[in-house]
């Protein structure tokens, strides 16, 4: 698995422009579903089973799209502005790479600013190598993703996009695995989640599921000093969303995934996330209400050229997306 | 389309004194958000004897329908907004004097001094505001909070006057030269557009014009247009600001103008409501170039226009906006270009008669 997430999270992808990763998810999932499309908004939607009597029309969503930048200015001599796609922390992108959709690479520099002050967006800017404007192949409106390469730490995975490739690892992972299921499984490997959950709005009212969840990232507890304020810790198994700030998950769901953990051994988690949001939010407000819950991969420095997550709690999310998607769902 | 198919020649007129004299009805009427009727009058006038379908909706939408000709006609749906930023009357003091709030997004800071037109009579009223024989050099530094400001009708027009009125600036639109100075050109022009559109539709889509209310308390309008029509793709038609001004201590530094006045119409790549689907950034591009049109891309970043709630209607809705450049928008007066407005027009036709079943065929690439 992690030479698939090593290809996930390497491949350009930020909000609106998630074509090429869809194209290599979709590679990856060859034949492991019966239907695959791609809705208005970009997003990939993997179709696999056929719904039972016991079965139900079930949407598991992970989004594609990462966090990057977009050009809105180049200046005489080159020097390109940005503005963010999604939440960018300005601390984490001075001397920063980035590739364009295109491949040209560029480094983030800053202008001078007051020592101690911590930049703002606007006071920051990518330098591709032009030597001036006409030298400068890239134009407004074109797009970047950071640059920084997987590394392997043994039991800890670390890349820029683990938030939320490693989701569609996981999917594509169970898509494989799952010999049979009585339901309807609609894996949807949304767009523009980092800009507001739009991929998985339209794909929810597109899927029009009985029930749903979310895979994504949440923050962890496990770093020293003023770490978040967070029961999560890397290597605790899979966290089963309670709330977040957007929302809050059908605690018949949050019981239906803790028992199906327990029956199968698993590690798991409880996670509450004080601020965040997740595709959760989408389905379950979509058309006249969804049971929506969310299965989460505990990540440390969200956001930042470096998310870090813990290989077993990818694996141990893997199966517990078998266990739960093979067998009937009692809603109680 | 292939390519010794030829693209259908545009009738879409120039502007002329016919059109300029619609803006000036169309800017000098009042529509403060969730009261659009004098607007929606004009609209539904003018566009009578053109469309195939009118209706009004449930919110004070119009959704106008023209139905193209020939097969596997395209379903395009044009929004642009008949409200406009202005106050809604909220406490009598006296007879005359009145406390007021902001509706849409508005400065406080620009407003003492200025004349404005209250309820659906006009009466002229001024926010009042204190001489400057009387002010302390310490209350010149500050800003007046809104809640300190009164408009002042005087006595008898002050008697018609009740909370829930709404009012505008008092601007009357001004036509000089290359120029245009008048209240509301967001998203009059607009307006003004979809309408000439409407009249000269391009027969291989069938047009779907919405004239939308309450954009600017939070895209309200729209949303419900976009679940109504249905449609294959969306364009929002929209004035945005232009801040193209130089810095007054160092030239070269505005790197953040959002778009220049005189630089054609602005298409969008990206705001805070809406990534613009590429396959209409490029139809819009391509057409410029082809026709010769000039045209910018609006800088991307904040702001929103209709398209962030069209785009995400049912199961999705390709979308982009497209704005006519204008400066200080949002405040007592707007300075825009005729030309800008001319080529809006004019790029909006030569991208709508390029619109074939093809440009939607493949998948969504950015
Ligand atoms: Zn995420
Ligand atoms: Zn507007």
């Amino acid at each position: 698995m992690k030479s698939l997430i090593k290809q996930l999270v390497e491949t350009p992808g930020p909000s609106g422009f998630e074509y090429e990763i869809r194209d290599v998810i979709r590679e990856a999932i060859g034949d492991a579903a019966d239907e695959l499309r791609v809705d208005a908004l970009g997003s990939l939607i993997a179709k696999k089973g056929v719904k039972t009597e016991q079965g139900l029309r079930v949407m598991i969503s992970g989004h594609i799209d990462e966090i990057g930048l977009m050009v809105t200015h180049v200046d005489d001599r080159g020097f390109l502005r940005f503005t963010n796609i999604g939440g960018i922390n300005p601390m984490t992108c001075y001397g920063g790479r980035v590739l364009f959709m295109d491949g040209t690479r560029g480094v983030i520099g800053m202008d001078s600013i007051e020592s101690g002050k911590t930049p703002k967006l606007t006071d920051l800017f990518i330098d591709v190598g032009a030597t001036s404007k006409e030298d400068c192949s890239v134009k407004v409106g074109d797009v970047c993703g950071f640059e920084r390469p997987f590394i392997d730490l043994g039991k800890r995975m670390v890349a820029k996009s683990m938030d939320d490739r490693v989701a569609a690892a996981v999917a594509i992972e169970v898509l494989k695995r799952l010999e049979s299921t009585p339901h309807e499984l609609h894996f949807v490997f949304s767009t523009q989640e980092e800009v507001g959950l739009r991929g998985a709005t339209t794909a929810a009212y597109g899927v029009d599921p009985d029930l749903g969840f979310a895979i994504d990232v949440t923050r962890s507890g496990d770093t020293p000093r003023f770490s978040p304020k967070m029961a999560t810790a890397l290597g605790d198994g899979p966290a089963i969303k309670v709330r977040d700030s957007s929302f809050i998950a059908d605690p018949r769901l949050v019981d239906w995934m803790i028992k199906a953990a327990e029956e199968a051994g698993l590690p798991y988690q409880l996670e509450v996330l004080e601020a965040g949001g997740t595709d959760g939010r989408a389905i379950q407000l979509t058309r006249g209400g969804v049971p929506a819950g969310c299965v989460s991969i505990a990540c440390r420095y969200i956001h930042s050229p470096s998310e870090m997550v813990d290989s077993d709690d990818v694996e141990n999310a893997v199966q517990l997306l078998v266990k739960l998607l093979s067998e009937p769902i009692d809603l109680k | 389309m292939t390519e010794n198919q030829k693209i259908q020649a545009s009738n879409i007129p120039t502007i002329g004194d016919r059109q300029i004299e619609l803006l000036e009805k169309l800017c000098n009427a009042s529509a403060v958000s969730g009261d659009e009727q004098e607007v929606r009058q004009i609209v539904l006038e003018e566009i009578k004897p053109f469309a195939d379908e009118i209706k009004v909706d449930a919110l004070g939408n119009v959704l106008a329908t023209k139905f193209g000709r020939g097969e596997n006609r395209v379903r395009v749906m044009l929004a642009a907004h008949m409200d406009e930023i202005g106050f809604m009357i909220v406490k009598k003091h006296d007879d005359k004097l009145f406390q007021f709030e902001r509706i849409g997004g508005i400065d406080e800071r620009q407003l003492p001094g200025k004349a404005v037109l209250v309820g659906r009579e006009h009466l002229p009223g001024v926010i009042g505001a204190k001489p400057i024989h009387m002010t302390t050099a310490d209350e010149r530094k500050n800003k007046i909070p809104v809640d300190a400001l009164r408009i002042d009708l005087g006595p008898e027009i002050g008697e018609k006057v009740k909370p829930g009125d709404r009012a505008t600036f008092a601007t009357r639109f001004k036509r000089f030269g290359p120029s245009i100075q008048a209240k509301a050109l967001d998203d009059r022009f607009g307006v003004a557009i979809l309408i000439e559109l409407l009249k000269h539709a391009s027969e291989n889509i069938d047009l779907l014009a919405a004239f939308t209310v309450q954009e600017e308390v939070g895209l309200r309008g729209a949303r419900v247009v976009a679940y109504r029509f249905d449609p294959d793709m969306a364009i929002a038609v929209d004035s945005t600001p232009a801040y193209d001004l130089p810095h007054w201590d160092d030239e070269d530094q505005n790197v953040q103008y959002n778009t220049r006045l005189d630089a054609g119409p602005a298409i969008y790549v990206m705001d805070r409501a809406t990534i613009a689907d590429r396959r209409l950034v490029t139809l819009f591009s391509d057409a410029a170039q082809q026709e010769d049109i000039p045209y910018q891309f609006r800088q991307p970043g904040g702001g929103g226009t209709d398209a962030g709630v069209i785009h995400k209607t049912r199961a999705g809705i390709p979308s982009i906006s497209v704005s006519v450049p204008s400066r200080y928008a949002h405040s007592a007066i707007g300075l825009a270009r005729v030309d800008d407005w001319a080529n809006t027009l004019r790029l909006l036709d030569a991208a709508l008669v390029r619109v074939t079943p093809d440009l939607l065929a493949g998948e969504r690439r950015g």
